[in-house]
């Protein structure tokens, strides 16, 4: 990206303004979600569309033994790939560092929450447990990933029916009613500091000049289930507590989507 | 064995969508579904080859990839990463397409297409290629023709069109053809057989493959026009 095009990002931004003349804290519209795009293969699945990014998720469960440190609860696994269809600035190969840090900020918004219960996620203790495999696709990378990407691994588990078990092995061609054992939603977003203003919902531009980030999960109550900071500058209390109620009340808004 | 479809005629794919432009990105996109078969490929470039041994000096070249998304099996979860049947459907593919394709214009850059299939129920290197095929097209290159492919086949001992996953996996015996056609000249750019089959029914196969890939032929222009009505 060309410097003269960040240092503008920068200067708007000092003045409280956006390229698309957006305001510091609106998303792109839409902001949309569409269920059970894969629905024949995956348990559950979801698109995910804010402005021009558009992401996939979708749950495959499997059965398998737990932890021996958790003999008593089943699991979440969650793989981000940023895909080379999305973005003319990703390859193919082993995941990317970029890839790896998505992944583990969403997984740890639904797990570090407690929104599934793993204890119902067990079959047989210390035997067999269900394993939720969580896999997360750009279709086209426009800024944001951190959002949508945890918005549609929570609109896949929405989704997701378990599929019936016969005699310890899945049946996968027959889908049960039952749904992942989901008590809320913990719903995530991600505000970033340029030039000493805060703002959501970054495109890909955006998020190449800014100086910091911040992605905060919460629980439906409202409390902070999972951070994670990204970037180079570091910020002051002050900063990260204007963020947080800046990030609660634009979740309160994305919520609603689900 | 015999066997009778229930649903369809033996020569009548299954429903199809087609659309262009869905992936915002890239040089040209598009989605293809026939029946629960659900492809997408993005094409960017031309752009710069590397290394640069591969570059040809007077031709861009095509590098087609092909994935199966984690959750798009029909049951266990697929290993992410390249496989060695995703690479050679990879390869297969770009051959298919490479006829079509004239890169004359752009020597020493590369082409590649990145095809995704969201959800598969047989037939996904086939509805891959259709969607590439269209995704090239709306890139704006040059092209002889677009390419359609479908799978002919026999199940049981019955001749068809675009066989499903239940069929492909027919307890009695089944034999899948994947076939890709440019339909102008009706020149076969993919052939491939799975299973035991006479030459007789070889054929057969064959021809209903070759009318299906027709059938694929309007919808993607049909599919590529519309672009343009809704600007």
């Amino acid at each position: 990206m060309l410097s003269v095009s960040k240092e503008y990002i920068r200067t708007l931004a000092k003045k409280g303004l956006r390229s698309d003349k957006r305001k510091m804290d609106e998303y792109r519209q839409p902001v949309s979600v569409e269920y059970g795009v894969s629905s024949k293969s995956a348990e559950g699945s979801a698109k995910v569309t804010i402005g021009d990014t558009v992401v996939v998720a979708g749950v495959k469960t499997e059965v398998g033994t737990p932890y021996p440190d958790r003999p008593n609860e089943g699991t979440i696994m969650v793989n981000v790939e940023l895909l080379p269809m999305s973005s003319p600035e990703f390859e193919s190969g082993p995941p990317s560092i970029e890839a790896i840090e998505l992944a583990r900020v969403v997984d740890r918004g639904i797990r570090e929450s407690h929104a599934i219960d793993f204890k119902k996620l067990c079959l047989k203790e210390g035997e067999l447990v269900w394993t939720l495999m969580i896999d997360i696709y750009p279709l086209n990378a426009s800024g944001n990933l951190f959002d949508a990407c945890a918005l549609a691994a929570l609109a896949a588990l929405k989704d997701a029916k378990f599929p019936k078990l016969e005699d310890d092995v899945i049946n996968y061609k027959e889908r049960t009613d039952n749904p992942i054992p989901l008590e809320f939603l913990p719903v995530s977003c991600t505000v970033h500091k340029i030039g000493g203003k805060f703002f959501v919902d970054p495109t890909s531009d955006e998020e190449k000049a800014t100086d910091a980030r911040l992605t905060t999960a919460f629980t439906d109550k409202a409390e902070i289930c999972a951070m994670q900071k990204g970037g180079d500058e570091p910020l002051t209390e002050k900063e990260i507590s204007e963020i947080i109620d800046l990030a609660e009340k634009k979740t309160q808004e994305l919520r609603k989507k689900l | 064995m015999s066997y009778k479809r229930e649903d369809r005629k033996e020569s009548e794919l299954r429903p199809m969508k087609a659309k262009v432009g869905v992936v915002k990105n890239a040089v040209g996109s598009a989605m293809f579904q026939i029946g629960k078969t659900i492809a997408m490929a993005a094409v960017y470039g031309p752009r710069e080859l590397h290394p640069r041994f591969m570059q040809k000096p007077d031709t861009g070249i095509l590098r087609c990839h092909y994935n199966m998304m984690a959750f798009s099996g029909s049951g266990d979860r697929v290993r992410p990463g390249p496989s060695r049947r995703s690479k050679e459907i990879g390869l297969v593919t770009t051959k298919a397409l490479e006829p079509a394709l004239d890169l004359r214009e752009f020597p020493k850059t590369v082409v590649d297409v990145f095809i995704e299939l969201l959800q598969t129920d047989a037939g996904t290197r086939c509805a891959g290629i259709c969607a590439a095929s269209m995704a090239l097209a709306d890139a704006g290159l040059n092209m002889k023709d677009l390419v359609c492919a479908v799978s002919g086949g026999v199940v049981g001992d019955t001749p068809v069109a675009d066989l499903d996953y239940n069929e492909e996996a027919y307890e009695g015996g089944s034999v899948d053809i994947p076939v890709a056609v440019m339909p102008r000249t009706g020149k076969v750019t993919l052939l491939q057989l799975d299973g035991t089959v006479s030459k007789e029914k070889f054929k057969e196969a064959l021809k209903l493959a070759k009318e299906g890939c027709n059938q694929i032929y309007d919808v993607q222009k049909k599919a590529l026009k519309g672009k343009y009505k809704e600007e």
